[in-house]
């Protein structure tokens, strides 16, 4: 955009122009990486001279906002961030997903394979989740082997895929003790605002609705499988677990749905992985207190 | 996905390092009396789950023939939380601290046939990119008894790691590292509240500032809902959820919640109540544990 207003404007000096652009840009309501403007209430507390609070007390600007019951994005604090979901769109993955929960991005890109069948399970086959939260999503992580964050998440949804039962892993076998379908899901971050588990069960979900498999028949003469790409069917997919993380404030505060910045000034963190049953697939709460027992009923 | 690789093991798909270091196998009895130390004296239990057997001894039992050195102490414990029902008990455990020369403090738990041995290096110098100016930095090493540490010993390395920032003081040595290694010895379940006790005792033995004791508890809940306590590998395979819990030892507050299989919110509650009640149990003996050992110096 920068580029039309320069030719546009030939006459006109360059740094006159600049300005009002850039203030279109940030105050046109569309979500820029690092802004998020809610519904488009930006509270600044009165006292003193917030720009320098944020960045040298975040916590105690924080809390200014938790004392009114609100966030500095505008949120309550049971408020979620728009979410945003596309379904389908990298054409060479088997399903593909892509979820925004505000300002973070998750895409998840399933591929099957072929596999052979664990020995002590011939029927079943593969679900493999990896988390890939590269440097590209937020300053904190470096290039190589998988960080703590990364395998934690990625054992995360692992966990949630075997507790919940997403897919029957019967369903994934072709011929029981030979031949089965491996899903290689990679959920790769591309954004990094807070709320990650959330975001990568979310597209993981959406992405295994997605996945079309091709049929598969074994030839009895050949003993090879012929795939069928013309005739594909969808998974079976038997639950729909959601994942809600929290952030606990000064042991007391609850909040729904963290940002980055949230995380890092909680105290510790919560997450629920529910069913449509209502049953709990999954409680991961890493530590710090707690309040009361109470207040996990919710 | 470059540390991708897939074990069978009944279906369950484990994501594990490709590295893999040939690991000779470690011949470790399963009778729990078998182990290193020659005048270690433990009694057996009946292992098999869901046993009403009634317990014949409550509290410290006095092993004096487990004495090795002055410095070596030995505690034991078979306990028996209060009404609940059959099975509903935990495992006969044992601690015995400061048995590494080389860390500042070390531990070795053991609940039933499940062995932890943790020692803690700290308050040490810290790497200046690990560095934080106002509190130590807590690190959590959990070595698995055979293979190379995987993604699954990430994820429990940070769970442990939060359950003690949660309680150690770290604001009194900024700065500094507070490193704890755990050492799976042997696997019979309820691994995790395993090496939280053993990291715990590890911790006291090193003199670390703590504003209270944590203890871990595991639950199982088989598929007509009834409660486990402390249970065993095999009643943890075969049970529809396993829940382990860190509690702290002041206001048995919940520190740390890990779950494992499906279960309604009722049986949360259910579970959380039985284990707070089995905590405190953990936490007398850990008193007496520590009663012995410096009374006796």
């Amino acid at each position: 955009m920068r580029e039309t207003t320069l030719t546009s404007s030939t006459s006109t000096l360059v740094h006159t122009t600049l300005p009002s652009t850039y203030q279109k840009e940030t105050l046109g309501g569309r979500t820029e990486g690092g802004r998020s403007e809610g519904k488009g209430r930006i509270f600044s507390p009165v006292i003193g001279s917030t720009v320098l609070s944020r960045t040298v007390e975040p916590l105690e600007y924080y809390r200014r906002f938790l004392k009114e019951n609100c966030r500095p994005d505008g949120r309550e604090l049971g408020e979620f961030r728009t979410t945003t979901v596309n379904v389908g769109s990298i054409g060479t993955a088997d399903g593909s997903s892509l979820v925004k929960l505000g300002n973070t991005t998750v895409i998840c890109g399933i591929k099957a394979e072929f596999g052979a069948p664990p020995t002590d399970a011939p029927d079943k086959g593969y679900v493999v989740p990896n988390v890939d939260l590269s440097p590209l999503c937020s300053w904190r992580f470096r290039s190589g082997p998988p960080g703590e964050e990364a395998q934690v998440a990625s054992q995360f949804i692992a966990d949630v895929i075997e507790n919940s039962q997403i897919i029957q892993k019967e369903d994934l076998c072709i011929s029981s003790g030979k031949l089965a379908w491996v899903l290689y899901c990679d959920l790769i971050c591309l954004n990094h605002d807070g709320n990650i588990l959330d975001a990568c069960t979310f597209a993981l979900l959406a992405a295994l609705k997605n996945v079309q498999l091709p049929e598969v028949t074994i030839n009895e003469e050949t003993a090879l499988a012929e795939v069928n790409l013309k005739k594909k069917s969808y998974l079976n997919i038997r639950t729909h677990p959601v994942a809600t993380s929290f952030a606990v404030f000064d042991d007391t505060l609850l909040i729904v749905d963290p940002t980055e910045e949230e995380e890092h000034l909680a105290t510790g963190t919560l997450t629920v992985v529910m069913d449509e049953e209502g049953k709990l697939c999954c409680l991961h709460k890493p530590g710090t207190h707690f309040p009361s027992v109470s207040v996990l009923n919710m | 996905m470059a540390f991708l690789d897939f074990r069978g093991g009944s279906g369950r798909v484990q994501i594990v390092s490709k590295r893999r270091a040939t690991c000779g196998r470690h011949s470790w009895s399963p009778r729990v009396g078998a182990c290193v130390r020659r005048t270690h004296l433990v009694r057996k239990r009946a292992l098999l789950g869901g046993s009403n057997k009634p317990r014949l001894h409550v509290g410290s039992g006095a092993m004096e023939g487990a004495m090795q050195t002055e410095s070596k102490i030995r505690a034991d414990s078979r306990t028996e939380p209060g009404p609940r029902g059959p099975g509903c008990s935990l495992r006969h455990f044992a601690c015995e601290q400061n048995l590494l020369s080389r860390p500042d403090g070390s531990a070795s738990f053991l609940q039933g046939d499940t062995s932890v041995l943790a020692g803690v290096y700290g308050p040490a110098e810290v790497k200046i990119s690990k560095e934080i100016f106002n509190k130590a930095t807590l690190e959590v090493i959990l070595r698995p008894k055979t293979g190379l540490p995987g993604v699954a010993e990430k994820s429990r390395e940070r769970l442990i790691r939060n359950t003690c920032e949660a309680v150690v003081l770290g604001a009194l040595h900024p700065r500094t590292s507070i490193t704890v290694v755990l050492q799976v010895v042997s696997d019979a379940g309820s691994l995790l509240a395993c090496c939280l006790n053993a990291a715990c005792m590890a911790l006291v033995d090193a003199g670390v500032p703590m504003r209270a004791l944590f203890c871990g508890v595991t639950c199982a809940l088989d598929s007509d809902g009834t409660l486990m306590l402390d249970p065993t590998a095999k009643q943890e395979k075969e049970a529809r959820a396993v829940l382990t819990f860190a509690l702290d030892s002041v206001e048995r507050k919940l520190l740390m919640s890990t779950t494992k299989g499906l279960y309604s919110d009722a049986e949360l509650q259910q579970c959380l109540a039985a284990a707070q009640t089995a905590s405190t149990h953990v936490f007398r003996f850990y008193r007496e544990s520590l009663q012995r050992r410096y009374s006796k110096s």
